[in-house]
């Protein structure tokens, strides 16, 4: 059986730009419109806006939110503020990633409720609400707004500035991680400084008609629409982890190289970390490692990782870098073997092919 | 979106064309293919000299979206090939049927009746079926 896939708000608005749609996580988006390598451009030298409806909404608000989220993950959340996001991952029991996510406080209402906005990938969105449904008490109420609301990503050098002409509050005053809801087209909307590409920008998240207007608007301002093809260029150039790729439930944060986000020291206890503990003393066996190749060949999920002929590891993801011209690639390598500079190989349709252990991410931005 | 579909060439159903003329066989893909690979990145051709065996592989395509292998239209021996794309794949886009072919094949059987291939006609009404 096949189940139909579902469309977001802004799918009649894609399909008239020709955009070429594919299945993803259940629903139906647009994979590129005018092409990836355009449109990754855009994103890195200008502004490009993203439909990101499909991802999974949820918001929650009761008593002690942020304290019960505590022992779903290990980054510290005590001092988090209003206003204030933290990119985490859920950890299940043997410290493997449920799904990375942000959580983003949003204080007290008017009245006295705590509320706390989770943005989680659309492919674990089934997952991660029955594992927070088995997980939170009854003081904290879970909504679901993953198909009422629209996530819109607008994101480069020119973002802020393209997004501010149709918001009334200042979005420069908006630190990275930072949110707020403000006026946008004359309604409320949810403005989040992140984002999944490296560059500034905001996500936004609107009602359907507003998302529409907005989207339109941003293309009449020069806004380069962007499909799920440069969305996974970006994110990979920038060496943040695709959930289901490059980190899963079998995989922990710190061999992910997600150790930045493990506050063992100040965080009490939480789901998974007596196995982060032992890592954390003995080291991990294997680490994700950027990896540099040469010529033009994409190392693909899942092609082999050698070293003296052994197969050691295996690719997670690879593109081959619009941005810097050269092949990239994510993989878990045995932990000797993940120094910056140490050379392996990458099996490419039965033959083999050098790559570097180079540093992460793979481009930066600009200060 | 609309393609051409050049009447003198015969079709692979997995979009490789060859344009025959006498011994000589010009392989390319076809303008829809390159339309769904999307921004070709690498072409792996093979050398002079390699003999081809009809409908079986002899080198790939690569995009930033997909691998695909490229399947020989005919049987017989590569005498030429488009080095000049190895080096600029992208420029795939601008001219499959003209400056962007990929190998030339002399024929084994000059009196191949190329039964397995498609006309325009058959091959377009495949993809836009599709």
């Amino acid at each position: 059986m096949t189940e139909s896939l579902r469309h977001t708000p802004l799918y009649d608005l894609e399909t008239e730009l020709n955009a070429r749609m594919t299945p993803f996580s259940g629903w139906e988006m647009p994979v590129q419109f005018q092409g990836i390598k355009q449109e990754h451009q855009a994103v890195r030298e200008k502004a490009g806006i993203f439909d990101i409806s499909h991802m999974g909404k949820f918001l929650l608000q009761g008593t002690d939110v942020l304290p019960q989220l505590q022992t779903l993950v290990p980054s510290d959340l005590s001092n988090l503020q209003p206003g204030q996001a933290q990119y985490t991952v859920l950890l299940n029991p043997i410290g493997g990633i449920v799904d990375d996510l942000i959580i983003y406080n949003q204080g007290t209402n008017a009245q006295g409720t705590e509320q706390v906005q989770l943005i989680v990938n659309a492919a674990t969105a089934r997952k991660d609400w029955a594992w927070l449904q088995s997980q939170v008490q009854d003081r904290v109420q879970m909504t679901d707004q993953s198909e009422a609301m629209v996530l819109l990503a607008v994101q480069g050098p020119e973002a802020v500035e393209r997004l501010q002409a149709f918001v009334e509050e200042d979005l420069g005053a908006i630190d990275r991680f930072g949110h707020r809801v403000a006026t946008v087209l004359g309604q409320p909307g949810f403005f989040a400084r992140t984002g999944y590409t490296g560059e500034d920008g905001f996500e936004v998240m609107v009602e359907p008609e507003v998302g529409q207007a907005l989207w339109r608007s941003l293309l009449d301002q020069g806004v380069a629409p962007c499909g799920l093809g440069a969305r996974d260029t970006l994110r990979l150039e920038a060496a943040m982890a695709l959930y289901g790729q490059d980190i899963d439930d079998s995989t922990t944060p710190l061999e992910a190289g997600l150790g930045w986000l493990v506050h063992l020291d100040r965080t009490p206890d939480f789901v998974g970390r007596s196995v982060l503990e032992t890592q954390k003393q003995e080291g991990v066996v294997r680490r994700l490692v950027g990896l540099q190749l040469e010529g033009r060949n994409i190392a693909r999920h899942g092609y082999p990782i050698l070293h003296e002929g052994d197969e050691v590891g295996a690719v997670t993801s690879g593109t081959l870098s619009p941005t810097l011209g050269y092949p990239v690639a994510l993989a878990y390598v045995p932990t000797p073997l993940s120094k910056v500079g140490q050379t392996l190989s990458v099996g490419i349709r039965g033959k083999e092919y050098p790559a570097t252990v180079v540093k992460r991410p793979f481009y930066k931005r600009a200060a | 979106m609309s393609f051409e579909y050049p009447e003198d060439l015969k079709y692979m159903d997995t979009h490789e064309y060859a344009r025959l003329d006498g011994e000589i066989a010009t392989i390319g893909i076809t303008a829809f293919a390159v339309d769904q690979l999307g921004d070709i990145v690498f072409l792996e051709l093979p050398d002079i000299g390699t003999a081809l065996d009809k409908g079986e592989a002899f080198g790939t395509v690569e995009s930033v979206k997909a691998v695909e292998e490229l399947k020989a239209p005919v049987t017989g021996t590569v005498v030429d090939r488009n080095d000049a794309l190895i080096d600029a794949p992208e420029q795939l886009a601008d001219d499959p049927y003209g400056a962007a072919w990929l190998v030339k094949v002399r024929l084994d059987q000059v009196d191949d009746d190329m039964e397995d291939t498609l006309t325009a006609e058959e091959y377009q009404a495949q993809v836009e079926g599709e």
